[in-house]
C-alpha cells in the first residue's frame, strides 16, 4: 500500500452562505498523478486552494504526512502551486522568477545558479534567464511557472487549470510534458482541469466532482467504463443514458427490450440507469437489430461518423467507421458488455438524450471556466 | 523617404489629427509660451531687457538659498509623512471588497472637493493657540502647544492638504495588483513582511513615484500654506516668489521660479531613471 501523503476528512466550505464543498473526504498517495475534474463550480479549484494553504475549511480537517495542517500558512507548506494564468512577478526576469522561492530560503547564489539551469533544462527554457516574463508566450510562461514551483523540491504540486489559457495543439503538447516531469521528478502532482480528455490521459487517479461533492474516485479506465452514476456517465466522455428495470441479476430490460448484461446485485425490478457508450453501439442491418430506429443526423468526425438515430423517441448516439444515410432505418444490436448499470441518483434524466445535441455544445463545454474563488 | 518610413503605430486620419488640435493650442498658448516668458525675464534685467545672469545668481545668495533649503526641508518631512500615513492606508483600502473600496475612496476626495483655502483656514483654527487641538488637550490636562507659526504646523497643512495625492495614485496601481502574485509569493515560502518587500513594495513603486511627486511639487512651492500656518521663521521659496510679484519685480520671479523649475525637474527625472518602471503607474515626467 502507498503512503497517504494528503488527506481531507469531512471538507465543507461556504462561501457567503452558498456551500462550495461539503463532506469531501480525500487521500492524495505518494507519488500519484491526482487529477480533480469537474464542471465550473464544482469546487475543485477551492479544495486545491485547501491543499495549498489559501482557504481554510469551515469544517473538517486536513493533514499532512499524517500531522493536521488546517491552521499552517501557505508559505509554511511543503506545497507549491502552479497558478491559473501563471502569477509569474512581472518586476522579475524568467531567472529572478525561477529563482524566488530559493532565495527566499536564502540558499547560496551559486547553489541557486545551478538548480535554476537545472530547472530550464527540464522545462526546456535554456538561454532565457534574462528574458522579461511578460513577454514570453502562454506556453513559455507556463513553463517558467512550473520550474518556480518545482525548484522548491515540493512534496505535492499543486496544479490550477494549468493548461486552460493555451491553444489546443500547444495543450497536448504540454500534457505529454507535464506527465513526463512527473515521472521524472516523482513528485505528487495534484491537478485541477474540467477537460476530460486531459484528465484521462494524464492521471493516475481521477477525482469526478460536482456540486461540491466528490461523485467517483478511480483510475481513468475504471471511470470511463464503470461510472457510478449519470452525472459522471455524461461528464467523461459521450454516453447514452436510459432509464431501465434490472429483471434479475444479468438481465435488464430498456427501450422496450430486454437485454443481457454483466452487472449483478441489483434488486429485482429496481429502476436504474443504463449507460451504453456510442462506439459501443454496433449498426446492423433492421431485421438483425435489437431495436431499430430513424437516422435523423449523420455527422463525419475524422475517424468515425457520429450517427444520431431515433429510438422510439430517444436520441441514441451512435459512433460507427462506416456511412448510413441519413433518413434510413437502421438497426442496432448492443453486446452485453457494452452495457453498464447504475443505481439511480439525484443526476438520473438530467443527462443522456442527444435530442438537443449540435456541436455547439461541443464548443461551449470547452470554453475555460472562470475563477471560481 | 515615404518608402523608407518606419512604421509609427497606425495611421492617424485627418479627423484624428484635427481632434489634438485644442490640446495643441491649449498647450502652446499656456504651457510653452509661458515657459518662454519666464526664460525671457529670469535672463533679462528690468531696466533694458539686455541679457544678464544677475537674477539667476541672486538664488544663489545666502538668503534665497536658506529659504530654499527650508522648503525643501518642510516639503521633504510632509511628502515623508504623506508616504507613510497614504502607503500602509492604499494598501488597506485595495485589500477592502469593491464597494468599501468606492466608498473610501469618496471619503477621501470628499475634503478635496472643498476650497483649498478653506481647508487651509480650518486647520488654522484646530491649530491656534486657543483652538480646538489645544481646548482637548486642555481638558484632559496636558498643557497647551504653540504650534501655530512654526515649521510644524506647515508640515501638518501640507500632510492634510496633499495626503489624498499620495493615497490615490498607490491605491490605483494596488487596486490593479494580481492577488494571485501575493498568493504566489506565500506559495514559495514568504511571510507576511517578505511578500510585502519583495512583491507589493516593488509592483507599487510607480505609484509611490507618481505620490511622492504629486505630494512633494505642490508641497515645496506652495506659499498659502505658510503664510497661514506659518510665520516671519517659516518663509518658503513660494511666499518669495508671491512677494517678488506683489512689488513687480517680475525679473526676480522669473528666475526664482526657473531655478526652482530646473531643480525639481532635473531631481525627478534622477528618481524616475533610478527607478525605471516601466509599466507606468501615472507618471507627472
Amino acid at each position: 500500500m502507498k503512503k497517504r501523503l494528503i488527506e481531507l476528512k469531512n471538507i465543507s466550505k461556504a462561501f457567503d452562505g452558498e456551500a462550495v464543498l461539503s463532506n469531501i473526504d480525500l487521500y492524495i498517495h505518494d507519488h500519484e498523478f491526482m487529477t480533480l475534474l469537474g464542471p465550473s463550480g464544482c469546487g475543485k479549484t477551492t479544495t486545491l486552494r485547501i491543499i495549498g494553504g489559501f482557504e481554510t475549511p469551515d469544517e473538517g480537517d486536513v493533514y499532512f504526512e499524517g500531522e493536521r495542517i488546517n491552521d499552517l500558512p501557505a508559505y509554511k507548506r511543503h506545497v507549491n502551486t502552479v497558478f491559473q494564468k501563471y502569477a509569474l512577478f512581472p518586476h522579475l526576469n524568467v531567472f529572478d522568477n525561477i529563482a524566488f522561492g530559493l532565495r527566499i530560503k536564502k540558499v547560496k547564489e551559486d547553489v541557486i545558479r545551478e538548480k535554476v539551469s537545472e530547472m530550464l533544462s527540464l522545462v526546456n527554457l535554456v538561454g532565457f534567464e534574462k528574458k522579461n516574463v511578460s513577454l514570453l508566450s502562454g506556453g513559455q510562461q507556463q513553463r517558467v511557472a512550473i520550474a518556480r514551483a518545482l525548484i522548491n523540491e515540493p512534496e505535492v504540486l499543486l496544479l490550477d487549470e494549468p493548461l486552460g489559457a493555451l491553444d489546443l495543439k500547444l495543450r497536448k503538447d504540454m500534457q505529454v510534458e507535464l506527465k513526463n516531469i512527473q515521472t521524472k521528478t516523482g513528485i505528487t502532482f495534484v491537478y485541477v482541469t474540467h477537460d476530460q480528455e486531459e484528465a484521462l490521459s494524464m492521471s493516475d487517479t481521477v477525482v469526478v466532482m460536482a456540486n461540491g461533492k466528490i461523485q467517483q474516485i478511480g483510475t481513468p479506465i475504471d471511470i470511463y467504463n464503470e461510472p457510478v452514476n449519470a452525472f459522471v456517465a455524461d461528464f467523461i466522455g459521450e454516453s447514452n443514458i436510459l432509464d431501465g428495470v434490472m429483471l434479475k441479476d444479468f438481465c435488464v430490460k430498456f427501450a422496450s427490450h430486454t437485454f443481457d448484461c454483466l452487472d449483478k446485485g441489483f434488486e429485482i425490478n429496481e429502476p436504474v440507469d443504463v449507460v451504453v457508450r456510442p462506439e459501443d453501439v454496433d449498426v446492423v442491418p433492421v431485421e438483425k437489430g435489437m431495436l431499430s430506429g430513424l437516422v435523423t443526423s449523420v455527422t463525419f468526425k475524422g475517424v468515425h461518423y457520429e450517427i444520431i438515430v431515433d429510438i422510439d423517441g430517444f436520441k441514441w448516439m451512435i459512433q460507427s467507421t462506416d456511412y448510413v444515410a441519413p433518413n434510413s432505418v437502421i438497426g442496432v444490436y448492443i453486446e452485453p458488455d457494452a452495457i453498464h448499470i447504475m443505481k439511480k441518483s439525484e443526476f438520473s434524466n438530467m443527462f443522456g438524450d442527444y435530442s438537443t445535441f449540435s456541436d455547439e455544445m461541443d464548443h461551449l463545454s470547452e470554453v475555460p471556466e472562470e475563477d471560481e474563488e | 523617404m515615404t518608402g523608407a518610413r518606419k512604421y509609427n503605430g497606425p495611421r492617424r486620419s485627418a479627423l484624428q489629427r484635427f481632434a489634438a488640435a485644442p490640446h495643441i493650442a491649449w498647450a502652446v498658448l499656456f504651457v510653452i509660451a509661458p515657459l518662454i516668458f519666464v526664460a525671457y525675464y529670469a535672463f533679462t534685467n528690468s531696466a533694458d531687457g539686455s541679457f544678464t545672469m544677475a537674477n539667476i545668481a541672486a538664488f544663489f545668495t545666502k538668503e534665497y538659498l536658506l529659504i530654499f533649503w527650508r522648503s525643501v526641508k518642510l516639503a521633504f518631512f510632509a511628502t515623508l509623512i504623506c508616504l507613510l500615513l497614504g502607503y500602509p492606508t492604499a494598501y488597506f483600502i485595495s485589500r477592502c471588497k469593491p464597494g468599501t473600496q468606492k466608498i473610501l475612496i469618496v471619503l477621501l476626495m470628499l475634503p478635496m472637493w472643498t476650497n483649498f483655502l478653506i481647508r487651509t483656514y480650518s486647520i488654522m483654527t484646530l491649530l491656534q493657540d486657543t483652538g480646538i487641538l489645544n481646548s482637548l488637550l486642555g481638558a484632559i490636562g496636558i498643557k497647551p502647544l504653540s504650534i501655530i507659526g512654526t515649521e510644524t504646523a506647515v508640515v501638518i497643512g501640507m500632510v492634510y492638504d496633499y495626503l489624498p495625492y499620495m493615497i490615490l495614485p498607490i491605491y490605483s496601481v494596488m487596486s490593479k495588483m494580481d492577488h494571485r502574485l501575493i498568493e504566489a509569493a506565500s506559495d514559495l515560502g514568504c511571510n507576511g513582511f517578505q511578500v510585502l518587500k519583495k512583491v507589493i513594495i516593488p509592483l507599487s513603486i510607480s505609484g509611490v513615484i507618481s505620490g511622492i511627486t504629486m505630494v512633494f511639487v505642490p508641497s515645496i512651492s506652495t506659499f498659502y500654506i505658510s503664510q497661514k500656518l506659518g510665520g516671519p521663521s517659516t518663509l518658503l521659496i513660494g511666499d518669495v516668489i508671491e512677494q517678488q510679484y506683489t512689488a513687480s519685480n517680475y525679473n526676480m520671479v522669473a528666475s526664482l521660479s526657473f531655478v526652482l523649475m530646473v531643480i525639481l525637474i532635473v531631481g525627478l527625472a534622477i528618481v524616475n531613471h533610478y527607478t525605471d518602471s516601466d509599466d507606468g503607474g501615472g507618471m507627472l515626467i
